[in-house]
């Protein structure tokens, strides 16, 4: 709402103030405006973080300043915590002490660090535990309207709730411990529009990785996006979710769709939602926040969702996709300036130019993560493995996100489908996405996964491969042992 | 982590260079040395694997070669630090001996850690950092002065190096780690607080 000045018919000559929704306004800006404590000396905003998520990794140095400085946690019921980035996801593993005594340390960091300051935990005895950015929203932590940080940079994931969540390093983790606020610029923000209707075998996995394609791995440095369109309003949460996470992956911080009936239909009755007769007041709130219908956005880019096909990264970075059914790109395609990296992503994944990227043999299959471990992702993969076998030779992880993702699971027999079908099926955790548990990849294994990076050495060999794709196609890549277009091997849609 | 600032208006010394575009902070910090309780000890496995992959092919990294150790400004490309949050990649590098970074884009979270570390990363377009580049590589022994008030870099040779106003004006001032200007408005955060309704409950 902004103050306009008015004239009173009431009291004829005088001039008051009084309160009318400002229109053409962003979720971004409304939310940010709402949020600002204070303008800083650097012409930075101290910025007001509603909910706080903290995990083992970047927690430990920030409790340790707060302590040395004999600060409090400001608003420890709003500061959450869990284990995920080394917790062992085999369950004979997760028995304490852990094997590995550095992870160990970095457990009982956590454990004592929140007992301490009186933060909220999730440990794995808690039924609640789970990678923080799928806990969150399942326990309805996450809501519209809020602005969300953590020492993570995929709390974008969070933005598919009409909130303001980006990730933030250590030395901000503690500025929020101690405040409950942080220093921070104010982003331009890009609507990307994905109109149409995808077709069968083609999910927000794919979606958001032809985004990153086609506005590149920095494109959006300096913005946060808006996902609107026919597509994203069809999206249930959890797609929406797999859709923001990557967004960081595209170079932008932020990245979030309005809120609208599915979010509130998703949110009610979770845990931490607002009930009884405050929740028709919250929705009321909510709507509120979400872009006007004449808002204003710094830049508008339009995709057409009905053209896409799965994709496939061949590369190193994220933006180096493919549709399945493309070849490898030549060096020559691109830029000078790009070519370098062009020809040491090619070197590095041992793939040629022109080559079909259908077809490349796989090692190890990983189903799960922050972007695709949720029900639906496993649900989704479950049904179309049901019946088949994996590949000989391949090995093939299913790994939920959470505690509740695994007990839903459960109840609907999908440990059964997948074990019945050669995969693994492990206990929540982040497990195989990135090398600070005992799932890795080894010396040049190749993997199709279904988590977000595809860094050199990101998967726990130096020099281990990664190809990033939708959990069908990884389910697909499972059964046949190579890169397979799902389209082809099961019947979808 | 230092809890008190100072003023950051200039960093000199001696230059060495990681050239790419996107090198994202999974390289210059694998992510199992982050298996760890302290920012100790993080410094000498900076780049860890990009190094030892190049030495098992016989070539050498930069930051393993004799001429370039206790350089302390950086050169890079591209998106410098893509990828992950970890702060432990800017540590990584400050413990390593770097206080400055130049380069053509840095990714955003980075960019911030660095500001929080007092590690200013300037921008300068792609015709200079090839230049820079090759001076530093040309003259690895030459000094050099990161000017952030006159926004240059300068030895061999000298382009325009430029930081956005905010953070810019948080290191000139000395203000580049906030904690101590947060701390002094909690009377306004608890109003804020108190005025959203998900944090007071009354909705
Ligand atoms: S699943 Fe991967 S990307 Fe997500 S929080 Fe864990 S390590 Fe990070």
């Amino acid at each position: 709402m902004a103050r306009r000045v008015g004239f009173n018919p009431a009291f004829t000559g005088a001039i008051f103030y009084f309160d009318v929704p400002a229109m053409k306004q962003n979720l971004y800006n409304k939310v940010f405006d709402r949020h600002v404590v204070s303008r800083l000396s650097s012409g930075q905003y101290q910025v007001f973080i509603g909910l706080h998520l903290v995990h083992e990794v970047t927690s430990p140095q920030a409790f340790a300043l707060i302590r040395e400085r004999g600060l409090k946690v400001r608003f420890p019921n709003r500061t959450f915590a869990t284990v995920d980035h080394i917790i062992p996801t085999d369950a004979r593993e997760r028995k304490r002490p852990l094997l590995d005594s550095l992870a160990e340390e970095m457990l009982q960091a956590i454990e004592k660090n929140t007992a301490e300051f009186g933060v909220n935990y999730f440990g794995t005895d808690s039924g609640r535990q789970g990678i923080v950015h799928v806990i969150g929203p399942e326990l309805g932590l996450t809501q519209p309207g809020m602005t969300i940080a953590c020492g993570d940079s995929h709390t974008s994931t969070h933005g598919a709730f009409g909130s303001l969540a980006f990730g933030i390093g250590t030395s901000q983790v503690a500025d929020i411990l101690a405040t409950q606020t942080m220093s921070l610029g104010r982003l331009k923000v890009r609507k990307i529009q994905v109109n149409g209707r995808l077709g069968p075998g083609v999910y927000a996995k794919d979606v958001i990785l032809a985004i990153i394609r086609k506005l590149g791995v920095n494109g959006g440095v300096g913005y946060a996006y808006e996902y609107t369109g026919d597509v994203i309003s069809n999206f249930t949460m959890e797609e929406r979710m797999t859709l923001c996470n990557m967004s960081i992956e595209g170079g932008a911080r932020i990245g979030y769709v309005n809120p609208d009936e599915t979010t509130f239909a998703y949110l009610k009755g979770r845990p931490h939602a607002p009930q009884g007769s405050d929740w028709d007041k919250a929705v009321e709130y909510w709507r509120s926040v979400a872009s006007d219908s004449d808002a204003t956005f710094d830049d508008v880019v339009t995709l057409d969702g009905s053209s896409l096909a799965p994709h496939v990264t061949w590369g190193i970075t994220p933006g180096q996709s493919l549709p399945v059914d493309g070849a490898v790109p030549s060096v020559s395609s691109f830029q000078e300036s790009e070519q370098q990296l062009i020809r040491e992503a090619l070197e590095y994944m041992d793939l040629k130019e022109g080559q079909k990227i259908e077809g490349v043999p796989v090692d190890v299959v990983f189903i799960g993560s922050c972007t695709n471990g949720r029900i639906s992702d496993l649900e989704e993969a479950a049904r179309v493995v049901k019946g088949m076998k994996v590949a000989s030779g391949v090995k093939a992880l299913v790994v939920p996100g959470s505690e509740q993702v695994e007990r839903e699971a459960e109840a609907k027999g999908l440990p059964e489908v997948f074990r019945a079908a050669g995969f693994e099926w492990r206990e929540p955790g982040c497990s195989m996405c990135l090398a600070m548990n005992p799932d890795k990849l080894k010396d040049r294994q190749i993997s199709a996964s279904t988590s977000n990076r595809n860094f050199k050495g990101r998967q726990g060999s130096p020099s281990g491969r990664t190809l990033l794709m939708s959990p069908v196609m990884a389910a697909a890549a499972a059964v046949t042992g190579k890169v397979a277009d799902a389209r082809k091997v099961f019947r979808l849609g | 982590m230092t809890a008190a600032s100072t003023i950051v208006s200039s960093v000199s010394g001696r230059v060495v260079s990681v050239r790419g575009n996107d090198i994202d902070t999974d390289r210059i910090i694998p992510a199992r040395f982050l298996r760890c309780v302290t920012f100790d000890g993080l410094g000498e496995h900076a780049f860890e694997d990009d190094r030892r992959g190049l030495k098992a092919k016989g070539q050498t990294h930069s930051f393993d070669e004799a001429k370039y150790q206790g350089a302390s400004i950086l050169f890079v490309n591209k998106n410098f630090g893509c990828g992950s949050s970890r702060e432990h990649a800017p540590q990584a590098l400050m413990r390593w001996g770097i206080q400055a970074v130049v380069g053509e884009s840095f990714a955003e979270i980075f960019f911030g850690n660095c500001v929080s570390l007092g590690i200013p990363c300037v921008t300068v377009d792609e015709a200079a950092i090839a230049k820079l580049m090759a001076a530093a590589e040309a003259n690895s022994t030459a000094s050099w002065t990161l000017d952030l008030e006159a926004q240059k870099i300068s030895g061999p040779v000298s382009e325009t190096a430029t930081m956005p106003e905010g953070p810019r004006s948080q290191f000139l001032s000395g203000k580049w780690n906030p904690m101590s200007e947060l701390l002094s408005h909690l009377a306004e955060v608890d109003s804020v607080g108190a005025a959203l309704p998900y944090v007071s409950g009354r909705w």
